[in-house]
């Protein structure tokens, strides 16, 4: 194969559109902008934590497309016309998501700063596997770090809430999604 | 922060290999960013220009490649590896291998070629593909060539890739029948202190042909010639597998880091050696849980 050298025409700014939280959002951006920098600074939705800044904590987790991400080391760019879930969008009209509800009553929160992270991370993981084993659970939260809880009230939360979600839909929601 | 970059993302193959050429060396290849990103944060790479490739149509994606080989595109990430159907049936360590890669995050953004090209010397799939003997395509502006994993992989971050190539295909040649395949992996913090991985071929009760080498410990996976040796012609036995294992503690070549010491890293490659040996000889006697 041969071909030509083009004429390098890369941008350094470009505009955005995204879903934030189910609400179209436009907002030019800088190319060297991270992701949890603008939610944060920008859309001023400080929810989501920066903490370890290197992919191994998960305080910043955000679902991009419904997948878990670290946002501290994810360009802003990536969530063009996509949809970015963060902790805000978690509650809805009628309250706290089943998820959250279940972090408080099975005490799964101390002081707090992982949590956003460890909530939304369950939110993708039961979107995959509606009633998770608690081996499968640990699995899928090994890359959420806590430094009060010592773990165990979360893994108990997280198999609280599949079973009230699973409550919510009929139990009949019980098939993997495993593409 | 980030220093500022110029952005590009091409549309075609030869669109990003001619961004490549035109740019040099200052521009990189940009595709999950999961390596890329943290190291620009810290000012340890400094990039003029990033080369998004995830918009060029058929880097992604798993198929059944010629002579019955698994074919992955560097795009692929690792979650798609893990659950990919095509791996689960053809090549299970694979996606075994796969499914304990980093995190969810990193497996969600993080792909099979930045894995490669990046060659940290603690990947998983590196280890395993040298094992297997995969092929890498590259291309860039002059044309397209192929090398075996085990020539790719020079040294520390080090590949045979040139900066202005792209990493544009991986063919996974199926293992011979009558082989067994295994991976052992052992790590305690985020990517494996060491691993080995060994495809051992069985013919007539005897090793007919096999690939051990190991991961993690040194600067690149490294294929272990001596216990390779010891093993062809053998019939499986405690003592043979118990030799090969002692063969690597010698020959391996860790490095000192701060993690672990040398004598430490030579244990856990011979007793990750020995297990490794192991399943695959077994797996090739046909103990195996799923048909070749
Ligand atoms: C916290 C953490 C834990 C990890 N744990 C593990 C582990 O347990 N096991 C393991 O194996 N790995 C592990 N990794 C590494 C992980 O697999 C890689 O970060 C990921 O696969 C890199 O892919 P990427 O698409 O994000 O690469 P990028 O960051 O986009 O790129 C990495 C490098 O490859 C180049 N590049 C990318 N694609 C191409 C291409 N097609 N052609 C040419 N050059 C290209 C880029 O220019 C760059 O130099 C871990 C990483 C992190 C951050």
């Amino acid at each position: 194969m041969t071909v030509e050298a083009p004429a390098a025409s890369g941008v350094a700014r470009l505009p955005l559109r995204l879903t934030l939280n189910g609400q179209l959002v436009e907002i030019e951006i800088a190319t060297n902008e991270l992701l949890l920098d603008v939610v944060r600074d920008r859309l001023a939705l400080t929810g989501t934590k920066r903490s370890c800044d290197v992919q191994v904590c998960g305080a910043c987790t955000m679902l991009l497309d419904g997948r878990p991400v670290s946002s501290c080391c994810t360009l802003a760019l990536e969530a063009d016309g996509r949809a970015i879930e963060t902790i805000e969008g978690m509650a809805g009209p009628d309250g706290l998501h089943p998820i959250q509800q279940a972090f408080i009553d099975n005490v799964a929160v101390q002081c707090g700063f992982c949590t956003p992270g460890f909530v939304l991370t369950t939110k993708a993981l039961l979107a995959d596997n509606p009633r998770p084993m608690r081996a499968e659970i640990e699995h899928a939260l090994t890359g959420n770090l806590c430094r009060c809880t010592g773990y165990w009230n979360i893994l108990s939360a997280v198999e609280d809430a599949a079973g009230r979600m699973a409550e919510d839909d009929g139990e009949g929601r019980g098939a993997r999604d495993d593409g | 922060m980030l220093a500022p970059f110029e952005y590009h993302r091409p549309e075609s193959l030869a669109e990003a290999a001619a961004l490549l050429r035109a740019l040099g060396p200052e521009a990189a290849v940009y595709a999950g960013g999961t390596e890329l990103l943290p190291l620009m944060k810290d000012g340890l790479i400094e990039a003029s220009a990033l080369i998004d490739i995830k918009a060029i149509p058929g880097l992604g994606g798993i198929a059944r490649g010629r002579d019955s080989a698994l074919r992955i595109g560097p795009l692929t990430t690792h979650r798609a590896i893990e659950r990919s159907p095509l791996v689960r049936e053809h090549l299970p360590e694979l996606a075994a291998l796969e499914a304990n890669v980093a995190n969810v995050r990193v497996r969600a953004a993080g792909t099979i070629g930045g894995n490669l090209c990046f060659a940290e010397p603690h990947s998983d799939p590196a280890t395993l593909l040298v094992a297997l003997d995969a092929r890498f395509t590259l291309v860039s502006v002059e044309g397209v060539r192929e090398i075996a994993a085990e020539d790719f992989f020079t040294g520390l971050l080090e590949t045979a890739r040139r900066p202005d190539e792209l990493l544009a295909d991986i063919q996974i040649p199926a293992p011979a029948p009558g082989s067994g395949v295994a991976y052992e992996r052992f790590k305690t913090h985020e990517r494996p202190s060491a691993s080995v991985a060994a495809v051992i071929r069985l013919d007539d009760g005897a090793v007919a042909d096999c690939r051990v080498v190991v991961g993690s410990v040194g600067v690149r996976p490294l294929r272990m010639g001596r216990a390779e040796s010891l093993l062809n012609g053998a019939r499986p036995s405690d003592d043979a597998i118990a030799e090969a294992a002692e063969a690597i503690r010698a020959e391996v070549a860790p490095t000192e880091d701060a993690f672990e010491s040398t004598d430490y890293k030579r244990q856990l490659a011979a007793t990750l050696g020995r297990r490794a040996i192991a399943a695959a000889l077994a797996r090739a006697g046909g103990e195996s849980d799923h048909d070749r």
